[in-house]
């Protein structure tokens, strides 16, 4: 036992200092500032949680010799992996690649923790490649830079159940005030037109991006905030007063009580983004056949907008010491139609790529939607979301605050609109408690 | 004392066992009955009660998902948990032995300063040990989280006051007369006679290592290194993403739990010894 335990010591003593002294590679220099090929065989470290990567970088790999991908997971974004990020920048040691949410690019921007891709003269002629929206997501506005490579995107449509509504006579709402009107005749049926998330802000975010609101804003000095836009306020009275009517139900949502709600019928519809018809598919088996998607409901008869719900991008790290390499696997991943479509058959991920949302795997009948095609609505969509919304570099805790007021909502003590100003003055105060400059 | 007080006095403790027995178990109750449901029944069927009962099958899609990663994130559990209690376990012994039965210098404030760990959670020094293992450039491997876990401060504490009552001087003079190494006396005297004290150390080491989360989390990236309680977090946070995902998360969280219940059946016998015997003396 005692040499047992003797040499476990010093076979750990020796591991740790063989790490230290050896790895040569780790000192070659001061990270690239700019994008230059680097010359000789290029081993890249990837972190991301999309299910099933691997299958996708396996392809890559076995294509580019010279430039090895090695994928490292997590927890997502914000159950963990954005937060050891934010220590491997502190330790010098951030993975080259990692899987950011666009909502969260931000925060990374502003800890000056990425590489500009937009230095890359290949990720520049690429640029125009991608749907204009997704691309304002990861440069914030600045046509010169751009802080990923955007992978996929959330555009909304209407989910609804076509049986129910057909059975009830109730027409399909076009335009939210319809949406209002048809809440009405299905709580009449016995039923809820939909769940209000108590605790989703991207969905909500989602409505307000629809509308026209505009959270954040960063002229380059400063950063406004502004989640009580007369935009937002809109939606937010909107809801408000179909909570208050009780004409929508809201458990909480990826709960067994809500994929239950939607199983058993009891809610009709949905406006969700592109991936939650997998949603709906594993959360509510037995409605298979039932339901359709239609563009989302409008402001105004007439109009075509969309609003966004999620997307991410390949975003390369500074202390990335071959970041020309990275970029182009970054783009690889996501332009090239393999990629795309093995990234859509592992984890449905929505390309963010105007050729991407035309591909002839996203143009097929679904058979849970009743055969309907509905990658074409929101190929359509994806072309309707307003381009300038942007996000803040402290969203957690907007998310945190919005969430807690959201959840008070629903349950009768205050309203959406003040858990907004809430969300807005905590925001702003951790903004400067992070000196972060922001304008009042 | 008559037969209804008597039954009086019995029927309220017995009544509050009751219901903190049924407060407990009914999650882990709620567990085994979810872990036996397809995932369509999950939603739809009382969350109490068994519908088709394919835990079998579920057991089999659990280890069939992305090539059996669930059995490579057990072995690494037992691997971090097991060697760590194991091997903290000697430690914390030969440290609270020597706390206990040698006099030196500076053994009070050692003591102290050991002790005073105690007091710092594990959560506190996740992040400066990952700073530290990035500079030697051995985050993201086995020893990341195997390292930090061998020390238990908790045990040294319960191992010196334990040594102190439990192995008598006599005895160790005794041992030294016949011509036994001080080493030697330790292993062959001295843990004899701690040994219920032993497994109470490992026991809490060994709930302490599974439990602590926050430093592989911080640690490891590579899937293939991950405890199961990361592992099953790292599932659980995809949800969203993969629904397909919550039923393996449940059918992981039920066997994750069966070596800690194995470890608690199999060592409680000596566990209860361990806890008494180191109070009344």
């Amino acid at each position: 036992m005692r040499k047992a335990l003797l040499s476990a010591i010093a076979i750990s003593a020796l591991t740790l200092s063989a790490c230290g002294s050896g790895d040569d590679s780790s000192s070659d220099g001061a990270p690239a500032a700019s994008c230059a090929p680097s010359s000789g065989p290029v081993s890249l470290t990837y972190t991301t949680w999309i299910p099933g990567i691997e299958n996708v970088v396996k392809v890559w790999n076995d294509k580019n010799p010279n430039i090895q991908v090695k994928v490292q997971t997590g927890p997502n974004g914000n159950g963990g992996t954005y937060q050891n990020f934010f220590n491997q920048l502190k330790a010098g040691n951030t993975p080259d690649l990692g899987h950011i949410e666009y909502d969260a690019l931000p925060s990374f921007r502003v800890q000056d923790g990425l590489f500009d891709v937009a230095s890359c003269d290949i990720v520049a002629k690429a640029k125009d490649q991608f749907i204009p929206w997704t691309w304002n997501q990861v440069s914030f506005g600045d046509e010169k830079t751009a802080w990923g490579i955007p992978q996929d995107s959330g555009p909304m449509a209407l989910f609804y159940r076509a049986d129910l509504f057909e059975k009830n006579n109730i027409a399909i709402p076009k335009t939210w005030e319809e949406y209002a009107a048809a809440a009405a005749k299905v709580k009449a049926a016995g039923g809820y037109i939909t769940n209000f998330s108590q605790s989703d802000i991207n969905q909500f975010a989602g409505f307000a991006w629809q509308a026209g609101g505009r959270w954040f804003a960063n002229d380059g000095q400063q950063w406004t905030v502004d989640l009580t836009d007369d935009k937002t306020k809109k939606v937010a009275g909107y809801w408000q007063d179909l909570i208050s009517k009780k004409l929508v139900s809201t458990v909480p949502p990826w709960t067994t009580e809500w994929d239950n709600a939607y199983n058993s019928s009891s809610a009709w519809t949905w406006v969700s983004a592109v991936w939650g018809a997998n949603s709906i598919m594993s959360g509510a088996p037995k409605t298979a056949g039932k339901w359709r998607v239609a563009p989302m409901p409008q402001w105004s008869a007439g109009e075509n907008v969309a609003g966004n719900w999620g997307g991410s991008a390949t975003a390369i790290f500074k202390n990335s010491k071959h970041p020309y390499e990275a970029a182009q696997f970054a783009l690889w991943l996501n332009t090239s139609e393999e990629a795309l479509g093995l990234l859509n058959k592992e984890a449905q991920l929505y390309p963010a790529t105007t050729a991407g949302t035309k591909y002839s795997y996203l143009a097929n009948p679904v058979e849970f939607y009743g055969g309907q095609k509905i990658y074409e609505t929101f190929a359509e969509a994806a072309t309707q979301v307003t381009p300038d919304f942007t996000w803040g570099p402290t969203m957690t805790s907007t998310y945190t605050s919005a969430s807690d007021g959201f959840k008070a909502a629903v349950s009768g003590q205050g309203t959406l609109e003040e858990a907004l100003s809430k969300a807005q003055t905590s925001t702003i105060d951790t903004l400067k408690s992070q000196a972060i400059p922001v304008k009042e | 004392m008559n037969a209804p007080v008597l039954i009086k006095q019995r029927a309220l403790p017995t009544l509050v066992m009751a219901v903190c027995t049924l407060y407990f178990l009914t999650p882990i109750w709620w567990l085994f009955v979810g872990a036996s449901k397809n995932s369509d029944q999950f939603t739809s069927t009382n969350p109490l009660w068994f519908a088709d009962f394919e835990l079998f099958a579920n057991i089999g899609d659990l280890f069939a998902y992305r090539d059996g990663v669930f059995l490579r994130w057990m072995l690494n559990s037992i691997l971090y948990t097991g060697g760590a209690a194991l091997l903290g376990t000697v430690l914390a012994a030969m440290c609270g032995y020597a706390l206990a039965k040698y006099r030196f210098r500076g053994r009070e404030l050692l003591f102290n300063v050991v002790l005073s760990g105690v007091l710092v959670p594990a959560t506190a020094l996740a992040l400066p040990l990952f700073l530290m293992f990035s500079k030697v450039d051995a985050t993201n491997t086995f020893w990341a989280v195997f390292l930090p876990s061998l020390v238990n401060p908790f045990g040294v504490y319960l191992a010196r006051i334990y040594a102190t009552a439990g192995v008598p001087d006599e005895l160790l003079e005794a041992a030294r007369i016949d011509g036994s190494g001080e080493i030697r006396t330790f292993f062959k005297v001295a843990t004899r006679l701690m040994f219920p004290a032993l497994v109470t150390i490992f026991l809490f080491h060994f709930v302490a290592v599974w439990n602590n989360f926050l430093l592989p989390l911080i640690m490891l990236s590579d899937e293939r290194l991950f405890p199961v309680t990361l592992g099953l977090y790292t599932w659980n946070t995809q949800v969203n993403q993969i629904p397909e995902l919550r039923g393996l998360v449940i059918i992981g969280a039920l066997l994750s739990i069966t070596p800690l219940v194995i470890a608690f059946l199999l060592l409680q016998r000596f566990w209860r010894n361990g806890l008494g015997a180191g109070a009344v003396k």
